[in-house]
């Protein structure tokens, strides 16, 4: 199933020449990249299986250049597609041939560090590891880590809602930020929020955050730091199978206990990720759950013997307790290397992200089994087992003819059987282009015609990274005349790409 | 059509295909349509007269609860008082601590609806620690201002599928959509609470020093300075409160005791009831009683005093005031004055940053002053798109937080 873009618009070709000139009036010559060869290095994000060539590469460096950028593309109605580091797993930021591409990269600076007021002022670019990296030594850190955090920025954690194995307790991005300064498609700037709580009208801030890049570019984004808690001590505990694992699971939520993490790993992951670097997993395990619990030792000290006894209950065939700070990470090791560790038992996967009711597990798993089957791959799984978000890593082998098919394919069917059972198709990795055809399982016609106008008021012409997250386009003049009967729009037979 | 009761407040339907058909056929008409629960904050927003209403009073009713998911579903008009005995049943609530208008407004306690709570994005003393009702609304179903039912987001805790419409109707207070129902994310109880309040700190130096020493270890969780006399307790004090399971709240108590020492003035423990007590009081801005005009500033937390300081510097005439997050949420009474003094106000506020809405004035004053702080020019205009993609005839909750709109 070949992934269809919208077809590039020959009128926007055309006048590349023209649209190169404009922006050297703009950026110096270092910051614009046109070169095909240069090009190519941006042809893809970390969603690898679709790539097109940028009509042009931007890496302005000031806010103004941004506005000018923005402004030129309004006036020569020119597609932009925003990039941060390019960690995307569902193509949100895959260039489009007739767009340019902006990438935020050389925005790269903590501009501010205000302790008493619990935030920092950073620009896009910065990494997420390097905020927390920056305020650590006062005691500080901020708490969204989603896995990419070594590599991932700040920008994209915004453009994606990016969520981490702590944000069961400590939230998602949405909930970790305090305000943005944004640049409108046209130039505008406009600020959401600030170091205050909460809006003085509508949530702008809030809407934006997971945006995918479709409303506005974010120039600056004051995120709140958290102190770090005072002790944190991981368990790590073996089952005999997933479903006594989600018991588990569901036991310590139901005993009042929010654990700072709690991620569960299935057989194959565990032995994959033995073979990259051993961690001390159980080998025999049919599934491992690790909890963290942070907090004052005496807060710590009760919640371990608490979480163990409820462990003890659940049938937990191996119980460990770090006895360090060297043996908690020891523990997170395996986890965070999960997906390059998968590599090791199959050339090539793809990393799934549906969010489930934790009660369905069961009987999503035994699910996903049945599918895998009927499309003959083997699937890996890996779960934030708290927030019931699973990350299914689909194997296949790229160079064998067909199995791309059939993984995209599977992964398909795995995200509706999520959705059947009362899920959703994304917890945390966006919809991008990778599951945008799939956005009908969750939504009415109606329901996405509300989100397109949303994007509207943001992007009348459609300028801004279209092709992503909808799986049709529409012009937004149809969009307002609309009107819908009987529960259909009209124009059913409109093309989709 | 089902049968539609016809209340004094105007219609009331109770399934959502009748609520459609209704704000649809008020959109053909261009007739404006007042929207509410209860009606318990309905002296809240500007006052603007409409002839016609829609009320979710009838759409009641808890549709699921799971208790080990943390999830509770309601359709919007069930009262809030119900959900709250539901969930403390089996250990949890709601962690935002929605406030409670009603007495401040002049009404009874306990009227609110979900759907309103959800409207006004209500929040307690605990905002800073476990956010407001925008951090736990997961997912809704509503009816926009174009008669569609639309829904947005889900029921599960992560969820980045489309847009996260949750956050805008979070405090659109009606403008955008009447909800139908609503599904939130419940947090287990804290086992018990235990607060320590200080006294006789000079206000300034209480926000200062103890904003630094109530981090964690300690993890407190609400944060007060309560400058007149809160109910039964000596004033000026500054409140911080301690929860989770006794055996860390003891620790932490004891922790936060000996840093607060270094700052002199007294120290005193509130057991877990009249802890509860006082938070519920301010959450619902008890301290303030008393006849005035009554303004909510949310700034940064070290601007609330500032703030503060520049209006007595103004002449305001202040009768009342107190700070909750941290010195970031600032609550004023004032002598009232025909523009409620919303320009000494926003004067004061404006190098500082944050927004101040009038909660409680005359109806003529809140027909007159902007309620809502006043957006920079491209941001109000960003705004009314957002209200006409949603509601483009303009006929929910019209003129409720601008005149224009």
């Amino acid at each position: 199933m070949a992934l269809l873009m919208p077809a590039p618009e020959a009128e926007i070709l055309a006048r590349r020449g023209e649209l190169l000139a404009r922006l050297a009036k703009i950026l110096p010559a270092k910051d614009i990249i046109a070169d095909e060869i240069a090009r190519r290095a941006f042809e893809c994000d970390a969603f690898t299986m679709y790539r097109a060539l940028p009509l042009v590469v931007v890496l302005p460096q000031t806010v103004a250049q941004v506005q000018a950028i923005m402004a030129l593309a309004a006036q020569m109605n020119v597609k932009v597609v925003p990039r941060g580091a390019g960690t995307s797993l569902s193509g949100g930021s895959m260039p489009l041939e007739d767009g340019i591409l902006l990438g935020l990269s050389k925005f790269n600076k903590i501009l501010e560090i205000d302790y008493e007021n619990r935030c920092a002022v950073v620009q896009p670019g910065v990494q997420n590891l390097a905020i927390s990296k920056a305020v650590e030594a006062a005691g500080f850190y901020y708490a969204p880590d989603p896995s990419s955090q070594i590599a991932c920025s700040i920008g994209g954690n915004v453009a994606e809602n990016a969520g981490g194995v702590h944000c069961l307790k400590y939230g998602l991005t949405t909930n970790n930020i305090l305000g943005l300064e944004v640049v409108l498609m046209g130039g505008e700037i406009v600020r959401f929020g600030g170091k205050h709580l909460d809006s003085e009208f509508y949530d702008l801030l809030g809407l934006m955050t997971g945006s995918e890049g479709l409303l506005g570019v974010v120039t600056e984004v004051t995120v709140r730091i958290l102190q770090r808690p005072g002790v944190a001590r991981g368990l790590l505990l073996g089952f005999a199978d997933v479903e006594s694992g989600a018991r588990c699971v569901g036991a310590i939520i139901a005993a009042g206990i929010i654990p700072g993490g709690m991620e569960m790993m299935d057989n194959p992951t565990i032995r994959a990720v033995e073979r990259f670097q051993p961690c001390g997993y159980p080998l025999d395990a049919g599934a491992i759950v690790i909890v963290e619990l942070d907090g004052t030792q005496a807060e710590v000290d009760h919640l371990v013997a608490a979480v163990e006894t409820i462990a003890r209950d659940c049938g937990a065939t191996t119980s460990k307790i770090s006895q360090s700070e060297a043996e908690r990470l020891q523990f997170w090791a395996g986890r965070k290397n999960a997906f390059p560790a998968v590599s090791c038992i199959g050339p090539d996967y793809l990393c799934m992200d549906g969010t489930i009711p934790r009660a369905r597990l069961p009987e999503v798993l035994t699910g996903m089994e049945r599918l895998a089957q009927q499309h003959g791959l083997r699937v890996a799984n890996v779960f934030h087992a708290g927030d019931g978000n699973l990350h299914p890593l689909i194997l296949y082998d790229a160079s064998k003819p067909g199995d791309i098919e059939a993984a995209e394919a599977l992964g398909f069917d795995i995200l509706r059987l999520c959705v059947a059972v009362g899920g959703v198709l994304t917890g945390e990795h966006g919809v991008g282009v990778e599951k945008r055809d799939l956005m009908g399982e969750m939504f009415s016609e109606i329901d996405l015609a509300q989100q397109m106008r949303v994007k509207c008021a943001f992007d009348p012409n459609g300028r801004l990274n279209p092709g992503k997250v909808f799986p049709t386009l529409h012009r937004c003049a149809e969009l307002g005349m609309m009107h819908v009967v009987g529960g259909a729009l009209p124009f059913p037979d409109l093309p989709r790409f | 059509m089902r049968r539609t009761e016809s209340t004094l407040r105007g219609s009331a339907p109770s399934a959502a295909d009748d609520l459609a058909e209704i704000v649809r056929e008020a959109a053909a008409r261009g007739t404006p349509l007042s929207v509410c629960g209860q009606g318990s904050k309905a002296g809240l927003g500007r006052h603007t007269p409409t002839a016609e209403s829609v009320t979710t009073s009838a759409m009641t009713g808890v549709t699921l609860y799971e208790p080990e998911e943390l999830v509770l579903s309601a359709r919007a008009g069930t009262p809030l008082a119900e959900i709250a005995a539901l969930l403390d049943a089996r250990g949890q609530q709601l962690a935002f601590e929605p406030m409670d208008y009603g007495p401040l407004l002049g009404g009874a306690p306990g009227a609110a609806t979900i759907g309103g709570m959800v409207a006004v994005n209500a929040s307690g003393s605990r905002r800073i620690k476990a956010g407001a009702a925008r951090d736990h609304l997961l997912g809704f179903s509503c009816v926009t201002g174009r008669g569609e039912i639309v829904k947005s987001g889900g029921r599960v805790m992560k969820n980045v599928t489309g847009y996260d419409l949750s956050k805008l109707v979070c405090g659109s207070f009606g403008t955008l959509a009447v909800l139908t129902e609503v599904t939130l994310k419940v947090l287990p109880k804290p086992e018990t609470e235990q607060t320590l309040i200080v006294s006789g700190l000079a206000e300034e130096a209480a926000l200062a020093a103890l904003r630094l020493a109530s981090g964690a270890p300690c993890e407190v969780s609400s944060f007060a300075v309560l400058p007149n006399v809160a109910p039964g307790l000596p004033g000026p004090v500054a409140a911080l409160r301690l929860e989770g399971p006794a055996i860390s709240v003891a620790a932490r108590r004891d922790d936060l005791a000996l840093r607060l020492a270094d700052f002199g003035g007294r120290v005193e423990t509130l057991d877990a009831a009249a802890s509860r007590a006082l938070w519920t009081a301010v959450r619902d801005a008890a301290p303030l009683a008393g006849e005035g005009q009554i303004w909510r500033i949310s700034t940064a937390p070290t601007q609330g005093y500032r703030f503060v300081d520049a209006l007595r510097r103004a002449g305001a005439p202040l009768l009342a005031h107190f700070y909750d997050w941290a010195g970031g949420l600032v609550w004023l009474r004032l002598e009232p004055a025909p523009d409620a003094h919303a320009g000494t106000i926003r004067a004061a506020l404006a190098p500082l940053g944050g927004h101040a809405t009038l909660v409680r004035a005359g109806e003529d004053i809140r027909a007159r002053v902007d309620v809502f702080q006043p957006q920079p020019a491209a941001l109000a205009a960003l705004t009314r798109r957002v209200k006409d993609s949603f509601d483009p005839a303009h006929i929910l909750e019209r003129g409720r937080m601008r005149a224009e709109f």
